[in-house]
């Protein structure tokens, strides 16, 4: 696994009016790597998404894609010849029918595999004959996931993949991003399903008011947060507590609990040192992780 | 050989992969010889991303449980260190159920046990860790 960046931007800023839908962003996506992206609706990552594939144009700031700067036209086209894309709103024509889709798409893709589109035509159960118009959410999604996996880009870029998919639905995207992965594409995907994030994603950024506010390898993020409730015969000491990594801290008459994304072992020390009566120390999942995020702003 | 990873549990999925390889060696469920599944096929069974496979299966190669062939995939190998740790569960085992019978008669509660024992895990976990 290679530590190369295939999306770097710095500064990078979009502003419509007066709002700042993305600020000041320093985003590094790696190579080989999957990678989520999370955020409330609205956070700014559908905006940040189409930044970084120029079909949006930053306001300030700027960064590259595969290398290529997302500001120069000419150099984007060729990116995004390596790039496939799988927007928010699964834009289709609705007067086609799933075959003439399938069929458009191809003409445009020197890496279009047959092979792959067969095998996903037939697991996701599309009606080849049905008009895009009459199909459901769920079928328009999978038609939308079909058109970028059965290219062979790069980085494969997906927003909200799992949008009206159901969970059998979803367990299959799953299994086509951790196979896409091992066929050594790059994965970015924004999604509001943490429990299918936690399980395949390497790597985790979350957007809040369009700025990162996390931005941790999964592992890491696992070992490090840790929730530590504590008793004391005493009003709990508070403010013995204030350290480096102390993300929230609620108190209660002698309880309290410390949510801390590092520097959990000095913490149960120091409770130790205050002859805590009770001391457990809990892990964080990311859905904990995620809301206290958000919460705090 | 069944594998089930726990996202929840704050411990990295591919400690917990090599952990259950580990213990499958220790109990004879994987014996020297066997053949572990291949790095994508395991990454897809489990729905989890194929570099923490490949990370389990690096460090396990580094412990010398497993021999990773170039094209062919992975091969346990047990040497006969490994199956005496299966004697060390064993007699942990023992240790344990003597220690809980104690403290169940000091009259503590099999939950506040569990508490116990795992807040001193984790500590313990983080105590390794940042040596």
């Amino acid at each position: 696994m290679t530590n190369e960046a295939v999306i770097l931007t710095q500064g990078l800023t979009k502003s419509y009016g007066n709002r700042e839908a993305v600020r000041a962003l320093n985003l590094s996506v790696g190579r080989n790597r999957i990678t989520a992206f999370l955020g409330r609706n609205g956070a700014g990552k559908s905006t940040t998404i189409k930044v970084l594939l120029g079909m949006v144009r930053a306001t300030a700031g700027g960064g590259t894609v595969l290398g290529k700067q997302i500001t120069d036209k000419k150099a984007n086209l060729d990116m995004r010849r390596r790039v496939a894309y799988v927007a928010e709103d699964k834009p289709l024509y609705g007067y086609m029918t799933v075959e003439q889709t399938i069929s458009f798409a191809r003409s445009f893709y020197s890496d279009w595999r047959t092979n792959v589109e067969r095998q996903l035509l037939r697991d996701y159960e599309l009606p080849t004959r049905q008009k895009i118009k009459q199909l459901s959410k769920g079928m328009r999604t999978k038609l939308a996931l079909l058109l970028a996996f059965a290219r062979r880009p790069e980085l494969l870029i997906l927003d909200e993949p799992s949008d009206g998919l159901d969970p059998v639905g979803i367990e299959n995207l799953l299994q086509t991003l951790v196979a896409q992965s091992a066929d050594g594409v790059t994965v970015f995907f924004s999604s509001h399903q943490i429990a299918e994030v936690e399980r395949v994603a390497d790597h985790v950024c979350i957007l809040e008011k369009g700025c990162l506010a996390v931005d941790a390898p999964l592992d890491e993020l696992r070992q490090s947060y840790r929730r530590i409730d504590l008793v004391f015969s005493f009003p709990a000491p508070e403010r013995e507590f204030r350290i480096s990594g102390v993300e929230r801290i609620r108190t209660s008459g002698h309880q309290m609990s410390v949510l801390a994304s590092r520097n959990a072992e000095a913490l149960v020390e120091r409770a130790h040192r205050l002859n805590a009566v009770s001391v457990e120390v809990a892990p964080v999942g990311l859905r904990e992780i995620f809301l206290e995020t958000v919460k705090e702003n | 050989m069944f594998y089930k990873l726990t996202p929840t549990t704050g411990q990295p999925l591919y400690l917990q992969l090599m952990q259950q390889v580990r213990h499958a060696a220790e109990t004879g469920a994987l014996r020297d010889g066997d053949q572990l599944p291949g790095i994508r096929t395991l990454a897809e069974e489990l729905v989890v991303s194929p570099n923490t496979v490949a990370k389990a299966y690096g460090e396990l190669e580094h412990e010398g449980l497993l021999e990773l062939r170039q094209g062919l995939g992975a091969f346990v190998c047990v040497k006969r260190r490994t199956r005496s740790l299966a004697n060390d569960v064993n007699l942990a085992r023992r240790r344990i159920r003597d220690l809980i019978e104690q403290l169940r008669e000091d009259g503590l509660l099999d939950a506040e046990i569990r508490r116990a024992f795992e807040a001193e895990l984790l500590y313990a976990a983080e105590a390794v860790r940042k040596r």
